[in-house]
């Protein structure tokens, strides 16, 4: 599902005055193109997201998904946030389905797909588990799962491995790619991971600091499937040494610091 | 890491004694009943100032066509007052999380409302209501009220915005984000608030009683009070007692059946080693 945003700005009103998250972007997605939204935090990559999942209004400017204008709550989509956001009442599988609950569709066809996500996911034997038996990486891994149930043409992702440590960090961008792979569909990926974004994207767009403009938009010309070795390669280390110098410009890393501190993501 | 064989000297499996969890409590009040009953004998307390547990046993028994009906009369006020705060504290606590305006309205009110004492109002009730069933009722609700619509209003306002973010992508309607989201979000806030609420209707019908009655068990007590029937005052107390816990024990129940998921009710899975 190919996605346009035309001049889009977002200004917040708070108690201490307004907000200026996002300033005049203009984009256009492709379908079944993966873009990473890169940038340091506050720079309102997640409120660029949520205004083109129509979650939250945009100021000024135009968002269309393929031909449909946003300006409501869009729902040909999946979405995962930061937090896995299960519901803990419901079992791995019930949480699955409540996505096709709500949406009407056929239970017993979905189910499934339900039950092949999970097993795509190394969750086979899960299904009837509640969310507080698992752990943070299990439960992200269900949430995914979750907006992929009904087969959206559009996930987007809010930070989904923010929380996540690192190794499971890793393998979860390894089971995102598989599962893009294996039913290619336009991915938005907020993230201010360098390396992320380079490892899972197509195109990544860097944004700057608050008020949020693009800085850059950076086609990421590696060969697919990507291994976690490919990030050693020194074809990888072009484009995080690209992106990160723009960081340093912007003074969200320091220069100074210990070499060891700069190899770890921006936080 | 050399691989040098190291033994570790077994430690001694030291086995916590435990016993099922209605046994601490059980073996609690036999001590206090032993106690209770050994002081009476050592400091010769006369029967109208503390009877014996075996005196307030046989109370229990002799008096039984007083206490027996009284006390069932009482549950049933218990009860209805109860019902009521129920549905009308969750009713009016889906109303202040809904709607703002409600909110700014009501809350504030209902708070206020919490600083008048009911046993104040409880004469006004005779007057208008007389000595039946009505005012009894009314007291024990407006007790049990109060926790009622705070701790479902809580329940319902804590769900996380990614969640509702989650909902309104699918499509979902607001009656499918309250029944689906919402509601079962808040049901261990809710279950809280029927445990404040059935103990708080106990002590509103019996405050209800002691202002006019012509039935119910807090009428027995006074008549025993004014006769100085010390043995069935305890009686009339001790049957009261079992009464609520039982009352407590019965929502507690449907508490572990509902929420089973809940952290409150997870602590089984943790210390079962």
């Amino acid at each position: 599902m190919a996605v346009s945003i035309e001049r889009v700005s977002k200004t917040y009103g708070t108690r201490t005055g307004e907000i200026f998250a996002v300033d005049d972007v203009s984009l256009t997605i492709k379908d079944g193109e993966f873009v990473a939204l890169l940038g340091p935090s506050g720079c309102g990559k997640s409120t660029l997201m949520l205004m083109m999942a129509g979650l939250v209004a945009r100021s000024v400017g135009r968002i269309a998904i393929g031909s449909t204008t946003v300006t409501r709550p869009y729902t040909d989509l999946g979405i995962v946030f930061q937090e896995a956001n299960l519901l803990d009442w419901r079992t791995v599988l019930k949480n699955l389905m409540l996505q096709i609950e709500i949406r009407g569709l056929p239970p017993a066809q979905y189910e499934a797909r339900a039950r092949e996500l999970l097993k795509m996911v190394g969750l086979d034997g899960y299904e009837q588990k509640y969310p507080f038996e698992l752990s943070g990486g299990m439960q992200q891994r269900v949430s995914i799962c979750r907006a992929l149930v009904h087969e959206p043409p559009l996930l987007l992702m809010d930070e989904p491995f923010g929380a996540l440590d690192a190794l499971t960090r890793d393998q979860l961008n390894m089971d995102l790619q598989d599962l893009w792979m294996d039913k290619p569909k336009t991915v938005i990926f907020v993230t201010h991971s360098i390396s992320e974004a380079v490892f899972l994207s197509d195109r990544i767009i860097v944004m700057t600091p608050r008020p949020g403009k693009i800085a850059a938009d950076i086609k990421v010309d590696l060969p697919r499937p990507r291994t976690m070795a490919m990030r050693e390669t020194p074809e990888f280390g072009a484009y995080t040494k690209q992106i990160r110098a723009m960081f340093e410009d912007w003074g969200v890393l320091r220069t100074e610091r210990t070499p060891a501190q700069k190899l770890g993501a921006v936080a | 890491m050399t691989a040098e064989a190291v033994s570790v000297p077994a430690q001694p499996v030291r086995r916590k004694f435990t016993l099922p969890n209605w046994a601490y409590p059980t073996i609690a009040v036999i001590l206090l009943v032993v106690i209770w009953d050994v002081s009476i004998r050592i400091f010769d307390v006369k029967a109208f100032i503390l009877p014996t547990p075996q005196q307030v046993g046989y109370a229990l028994w002799r008096d039984w066509n007083q206490l027996g009906p009284g006390m069932l009369y009482t549950i049933y006020e218990i009860l209805a007052g109860f019902a009521i705060a129920v549905v009308v504290g969750i009713s009016l606590a889906i109303a202040i999380v809904s709607s703002h305006i409600m909110e700014k309205t009501v809350y504030p009110i209902l708070v206020g409302s919490q600083v008048i004492p009911k046993v104040a109002i409880a004469p006004l009730f005779v007057m208008w209501f007389g000595f039946g069933i009505t005012p009894k009722i009314l007291v024990a609700f407006l007790i049990a009220f109060f926790p009622m619509v705070i701790s479902t209003a809580i329940g319902l306002r804590s769900v996380e915005i990614p969640k509702l973010y989650l909902a309104r992508s699918m499509g979902a309607s607001t009656l499918q984000v309250f029944f689906k989201i919402r509601l079962p979000h808040a049901l261990p806030s809710i279950f809280a608030g029927l445990k404040l609420a059935i103990t708080a209707a106990v002590i509103g019908a019996i405050v209800g009683e002691f202002i006019g009655a012509d039935q119910g068990i807090g009428r027995v007590l006074l008549i025993a009070n004014g006769n100085l029937k010390t043995d069935t005052l305890f009686a009339g107390i001790v049957l009261l007692s079992i009464t609520g816990v039982v009352l407590f024990l019965i929502v507690e129940v449907l508490e572990r059946v509902a929420v089973r998921w809940h952290v409150s009710q997870r602590v089984k899975y943790d210390t079962a080693h």
